[in-house]
């Protein structure tokens, strides 16, 4: 229960920031999520979301990019969400972390390990320039055998292409 | 696993039945078949009362991997006009060549007193009226399917003068449960699909694994602990022990032809470069050292060469070098990007996978890169496999980007079929000739 409060507490601190305004009420706050800020500005917190968990990192933060077919540099429009990643580890500097390489069917098994390896260098590499002490990084290539959607179609490729940032330990629960 | 390795059947030439040889009969496997060879397999002979169902069981597996080959045609039992009960006497040849036959396989099957099974079995030319083979095996009942599979390879053998493939395994990767949380297992099964046997249980993923020359050991990937490396199987013991000791990911690994080496990649910084290890002495050569994808190493035959993958010049293609690193030159000019390159057992040709306008295919090239043929007809085939001969291919096949399937074709592009297999499969790696 204590939780609880203490969450609904920081949800409502951070629609301070979002929306300038706070109501007294913290239920209605808790119901009501505020609408979704213009990127790449720091999203709000999703009500409900224990700051430094998890759960806060996925949803709050962001924890994947994606990469173009056979690419493993990092795109323009992915580098806040790395820039976000690297300021919220910056922030809680006991978690761990491990970032998975993924990659798209159209490569063979091996080769797409070796691209998945790349992959995750590469969002690792991104991290540790932005100050996160690279100890804390472990990289793993799942290659494509880890899909999330498994369409043969360029929008299910171009979501399999992707480097996720997954929390191994250290954070808030 | 322990009775799965020992069995071995005595192995004797029957004494000729009383003719002169002179075989007529023969297989060219080099045209593949576009006349398959008719042939007559009735069951064998009950030397006992009880040997009725092992005769008969042992013949239906002798058709069935003679049918497979393509090279062959057996003809149905039903339409045999003389019953064999001896085959100690010279069959009436002429009512074998009424039914069109041109090979007939004799054999009896007998419990000794001891419980092993005796299994005798003539091969004979029909056209020529001649024995071309007489052999005698001896081995316990459970190994049954096994002496059928040498029977096979020795009338393959004896008719293509090619070896046989059919006493051999197949060591693959099992898939089952939803396509976005799929369970991998290693598992392994005789070459006609018989037998299947799971070695891993499914609580972490396992990819591309392979045989040594003894097929007594295994290389593979496993993701236990989450961290990725090659690791070895002994099929004996059951025992697996992880392949060195790498703080950085291990892959795609392929024994040395004399078994004392494991050639695999190595990731370093998100950089795979290609490294063989000295099973004996766990001594680390590293043989590439480019910034490109070095990966999927085979040896040659002779084990002085190593084809690999690499992207070093853009897109994947394939590479050889000498099994020291030195002279890696390029080999692969056709379209589209060609990796998974694996050595013929026989040295005469790499086969790979080729990526061109969405589409993957088995195909092959001699080793200097030059007569490039397309085999498979899959919108997904990647993987090949080579049986121990040299002359049969497997690879997995996906179907509709979540199914995986093993299908095998023959070298010269023809008889392309799907192998069985438990439930969904990929990464097939053929065995060689079990000792």
């Amino acid at each position: 229960m204590s939780r609880f409060s203490t969450t609904l507490k920081f949800a409502c601190l951070a629609g301070v920031l979002a929306l300038g305004a706070c109501t007294k009420k913290q239920e209605a706050v808790a119901t009501t999520p505020p609408p979704a800020p213009p990127p790449p500005v720091a999203a709000a917190p999703a009500p409900g979301i224990l700051p430094g968990s998890a759960e806060d990192f996925r949803v709050n933060v962001g924890d994947t990019v994606h990469f173009a077919l056979d690419q493993y540099n990092i795109e323009a429009g992915d580098q806040a969400v790395l820039q976000r990643q690297a300021a919220w580890l910056q922030k809680y500097p006991a978690v761990r972390i491990t970032i998975e390489g993924h990659a798209d069917e159209r490569g063979t098994r091996e080769y797409n390990l070796a691209l998945g390896a790349r992959r995750a260098n590469a969002v690792r590499e991104a991290l540790v320039s932005q100050g996160v002490s690279a100890g804390r990084v472990e990289t793993v290539s799942y290659g494509k055998e880890r899909p999330i959607c498994t369409d043969s179609s360029e929008s299910c490729w171009s979501q399999n292409r992707r480097g996720v940032t997954t929390i191994t330990g250290g954070a808030n629960s | 696993m322990r009775k799965f390795l020992l069995l071995l059947a005595a192995l004797a030439a029957l004494a000729a039945a009383p003719l002169p040889a002179s075989a007529a009969l023969q297989v060219d496997v080099t045209q593949g078949n576009a006349q398959p060879l008719p042939i007559a397999i009735p069951d064998f002979v009950a030397g006992t009362p009880n040997d009725g169902q092992a005769g008969a069981n042992i013949a239906g597996v002798v058709r069935a991997d003679l049918e497979r080959s393509g090279l062959f045609r057996p003809l149905n039992p039903a339409g045999f006009a003389e019953r064999i009960t001896n085959i100690n006497t010279v069959p009436n040849f002429a009512s074998w060549r009424a039914i069109t036959a041109q090979g007939l396989v004799t054999g009896m099957v007998t419990q000794q007193p001891d419980g092993r099974l005796r299994v005798d079995f003539r091969l004979w030319d029909v056209t020529g009226e001649t024995q071309m083979l007489g052999l005698q095996y001896f081995t316990q009942p459970e190994n049954w399917r096994r002496v059928a599979h040498m029977v096979s390879d020795a009338i393959y053998e004896r008719v293509t003068g090619e070896k046989g493939y059919f006493d051999t395994r197949i060591v693959f990767i099992s898939e089952s449960g939803p396509a976005l949380k799929r369970v991998k297992r290693l598992a392994i099964m005789d070459e006609d699909g018989a037998n299947p046997i799971f070695l891993t249980r499914g609580d972490y993923m396992v990819l591309t694994p392979r045989f040594n020359p003894t097929a007594q050991m295994i290389a593979y990937m496993s993701y236990i602990g989450s961290k990725p490396r090659v690791y070895l199987f002994d099929i004996e013991t059951g025992k697996q022990e992880v392949l060195g000791n790498f703080p950085n990911m291990t892959f795609s690994p392929r024994f040395s032809p004399d078994g004392n080496k494991v050639a695999l990649s190595l990731e370093t910084n998100g950089n795979s470069d290609i490294y063989v290890m000295d099973l004996r002495t766990r001594a680390l050569q590293r043989l590439t050292s480019d910034p490109g994808i070095d990966t999927a190493p085979s040896f040659s035959p002779d084990g002085r060469q190593i084809a690999f993958e690499s992207d070093r010049g853009g897109g994947q293609q394939i590479y050889v070098m000498n099994a020291d690193g030195s002279n890696q030159r390029r080999i692969s000019f056709g379209a589209g990007r060609n990796g998974t390159p694996v050595w013929s057992p026989r040295g005469d040709l790499i086969a790979f996978t080729k990526q061109q306008g969405g589409r993957f295919t088995i195909g092959v090239m001699r080793p200097d890169g030059s007569g490039e043929r397309m085999l498979s007809s899959g919108q997904h085939d990647e993987g090949p496999t080579w049986a121990p001969n040299g002359r049969v291919l497997m690879f997995s096949r996906l179907q509709g980007s979540t199914s995986g399937q093993i299908w095998s074709i023959d070298v010269t592009g023809r008889n392309e079929r799907r192998v069985l297999t438990p439930g969904s499969a990929s990464d097939p790696a053929w065995s060689p000739l079990i000792q």
